[in-house]
């Protein structure tokens, strides 16, 4: 028989229509002393209004540095079976796809050597298998790869790259988000499992504008399906729209940011050379509007959450890349911001926060892009600008 | 028996396993979508092939008893196929339509909510909390479903202007997507962390500990082999306690939540924004944390009387102003809205215009 501990705070959260993560918890610590303890130690939490966890200390499989992350209760004496609860990071597949038959094979694997709690699925995109011991990462790591799965990224490595869905199912993607993860993910595999870089570096992969995965705001590398061309309008289709009720003047023409676009209550016509391809009036006339001509990416970098210097959003690099396999440009272009980094980060330092540091100029002279309007909102308002000799004798 | 050989460095596997046959037919080839409801979308590809996707809310951390269930409705009702998203929600990939009514049907018969698709509440990006996390100052989970069973409806049925997207991070490291959310909740701590200096000596490396800090407020302290910490430098982020667990931060007491409000990451209409502070402060009131919950509350009620149709939380601050905003949720100004980190003054009004 498990353990078993009175939880009246937790079961409080039971209650409501909402699934409950305290059922969860529930449901695995019927079978496992691991998850009975973690639940014993959480209501401890919420009585004492505080986290009793620890981290550090190197564990992982042998060979890699990466994709295990140590965790242990500081109340080891109370919930042993907790005693040392490591997560187990799991590469995701491409556009989070999977099949039954893998997702029953991994609860069995975790049933027998974990807590049997997961997270589906991490921040940054991991399958995280939540809670083992120490011993058993080995042969959890065997099973999973045998079967064909390996270990995402953790530590100052890079991390499980991860995309929207993409032309799996969008219309609205202009590239293949998901192959660009899948061999990016492959091409670095070194980089990801054996930690050698100054901190973490995350990539995400968006189809379009829309950026359902955030890689704006959370991707050392932010890539943005995009295109250069015209946006056809199917204008039977935009009718039918106006006939269902959308007021294309007020919904659609009067929130185009850059008024490239208008309505006589019977054509809508669009400026495509005023257009900024925010993808508002595609998103909301899907069936009447798709962008035509040539597709790629904007590349961008340097988004990250506050630490160290305060919260940054990804600025473009590459305003326009085509991505097409093998993906050469890209992976050539991430090589080269790797070495800028490796040439001059700090410890703990993100490459937007080194290239906020030392410059833009640096770091686009370093990988090799030149200065256009693009990168930038405005240019300077201050007079303090560098000049290389170079620069004097031109 | 004997583990299996190992592998390494394969990578995962390619993902064209795991995409049902009409995906694979049609790969990027979808001609357009429409929302059927809350919680159910068909895609049309050129071809003419359809494909139903069902969203239904997770709360992240899930057993493998309820995953095993989540494969054994795929199997019975989509071949097998499923995939999660971004923010956590499940999809059941139905590639025949008259599958669709009997899955809704045992979805809701075992109580699975249903939705999070289209202008709604979708599911809330979160962190790990008390239940995993060595720096949490709250519980992400529990202020997770205590915001969700709120808004269920939202969730379900009900619509907002457009999209809402709640985040929760439990300290303000923000491994959710916090800093650009609609509205998110994030944990503070509001103490100058203690120093236990003899453990300092031993686990922590003086150096990184003092470059962790943000403001410059941590210098050797050469006499204790350990560092010390100007007071009043200290914002209490805690990233010391991360790379030096001596520093101690936790302080039940103190700890609590701030709201931030007003971010996105889409580029839709205007450009993506961050989050900013709404209210400073709540203490922390498990299980339920019920003032997060009004706040919260407080703030969407606000948006969905103001905003116009297709105005994300942002925007609809930005077109009324922020000192609107504040007249309309009701909600305090204090000296902690104004910044005093490094972009402070680019948010110093430089313009006498401005809303009474």
């Amino acid at each position: 028989m498990p353990k078993k501990y009175e939880t009246p705070l937790l079961d409080e959260l039971e209650k409501g229509p909402f699934p409950s993560f305290v059922t969860e918890i529930k449901k695995a610590a019927a079978k496992s002393d691991m998850a009975a303890d973690e639940l014993g130690q959480l209501e401890k939490s919420y009585r004492d209004k505080r986290g009793y966890w620890k981290h550090g200390g190197i564990v992982g499989v042998r060979g890699y540095g990466s994709g295990v992350i140590g965790r242990y209760s500081s109340l080891a004496d109370q919930f042993p079976d907790v005693a040392n609860f490591h997560t187990v990071r799991i590469n995701c597949t491409s556009g989070f796809f999977y099949t039954s038959e893998f997702l029953k094979e991994m609860c069995d694997i975790w049933d027998k050597y974990g807590s049997g709690l997961t997270n589906l699925h991490g921040s940054t995109g991991d399958l995280v298998l939540l809670g083992t011991n120490t011993e058993n990462l080995e042969p959890i790591f065997a099973e999973f790869s045998s079967r064909g799965w390996d270990l995402g990224g953790s530590g100052s490595a890079l991390r499980t790259p991860s995309c929207c869905v993409g032309p799996a199912r969008c219309e609205w993607s202009n590239i293949n988000t998901l192959d660009i993860t899948y061999n990016v993910t492959q091409e670095f595999q070194d980089e990801m499992h054996r930690p050698a870089f100054p901190y973490k570096f995350k990539i995400k992969t968006a189809g379009c504008a829309v950026d359902c995965i955030a890689s704006i705001a959370r991707a050392d590398l932010s890539i943005i399906g995009t295109w250069k061309g015209k946006i056809a309008v199917d204008q039977g289709e935009a009718a039918n729209y106006a006939k269902k009720g959308m007021k294309i003047q007020e919904e659609i023409v009067n929130k185009c940011p850059s008024k490239c676009m208008s309505y006589d209550g019977k054509e809508l016509k669009i400026n495509d050379d005023d257009c900024v391809r925010c993808m508002h009036c595609i998103a909301k006339m899907t069936k009447a509007l798709k962008p035509t001509g040539e597709k790629g990416a904007t590349i961008l970098m340097g988004s990250k959450a506050p630490f160290v210097i305060g919260a940054t959003l990804s600025w473009v690099i590459v305003p326009f890349m085509k991505l097409e396999e093998p993906y050469d440009e890209l992976k050539d272009l991430i090589r080269k911001m790797w070495e800028f980094w490796d040439e001059y980060g700090k410890n703990r330092e993100r490459i937007g926060e080194l290239v906020i540091r030392k410059g833009m100029r640096e770091f686009l002279e370093f990988i090799g892009i030149d200065p256009v309007p693009q990168q930038v909102k405005e240019p300077r308002r201050d007079p303090f600008f560098f000049w290389t000799e170079a620069d004097l004798q031109k | 028996m004997a583990a299996p050989q190992r592998r390494t460095d394969i990578g995962p596997p390619h993902y064209k396993e795991f995409l049902p046959p009409v995906i694979q037919k049609n790969y990027g080839d979808w001609k357009h979508h429409e929302v059927l409801s809350g919680g159910v979308m068909v895609h049309t590809a050129n071809s003419g092939d359809k494909i139903w996707s069902v969203r239904v809310a997770s709360p992240r951390l899930l057993s493998t008893d309820t995953i095993r269930d989540y494969a054994a409705m795929a199997e019975k009702y989509c071949g097998g196929y499923i995939r999660f998203t971004t923010r956590n929600n499940v999809e059941f990939l139905v590639s025949d339509e008259k599958n669709l009514e009997p899955l809704q049907k045992e979805l809701n018969s075992k109580k699975y909510m249903i939705g999070g698709i289209g202008p709604r509440i979708s599911n809330i990006v979160h962190t790990q909390g008390w239940i995993h996390c060595h720096s949490a100052a709250t519980d992400a989970s529990g202020l997770v479903k205590a915001l969700m069973d709120e808004f269920a409806d939202y969730f379900t049925t009900k619509e907002t202007p457009n999209k809402v997207r709640l985040a929760v991070a439990c300290c303000v490291n923000m491994c959710g997507a916090v800093h650009c959310s609609d509205i998110a909740v994030v944990a503070i701590h509001r103490k100058v962390p203690t120093i236990d200096h003899d453990k300092v000596k031993n686990m922590c490396e003086v150096p990184s500990t003092i470059g962790s800090c943000p403001t410059g407020a941590i210098s050797p302290e050469p006499s204790k082999k350990s560092v010390k910490i100007n007071a009043d430098k200290c914002m209490y982020c805690g990233n010391c306690f991360t790379v030096c667990p001596p520093i101690e931060i936790h302080d039940p007491e103190y700890d609590g939540v701030a709201i931030v409000v007003g971010g996105k990451v889409g580029n839709l209409r205007s450009n993506p924004k961050f989050s900013k502070l709404a209210v400073p402060f709540i203490k922390n009131n498990p299980p339920r944390w019920p003032e997060v919950t009004a706040a919260v509350k407080k703030i969407l009620d606000a948006y969905i009387a103001g905003a116009e149709k297709h105005e994300r939380v942002g925007e609809w601050i930005e077109r009324i102003s922020w000192e609107k905003f504040f007249k309309v949720t009701g909600l305090p100004f204090t000296f902690q809205h104004i910044d005093d980190f490094v972009i402070a003054r680019e948010t110093f009004r430089t313009a006498a215009t401005f809303k009474w």
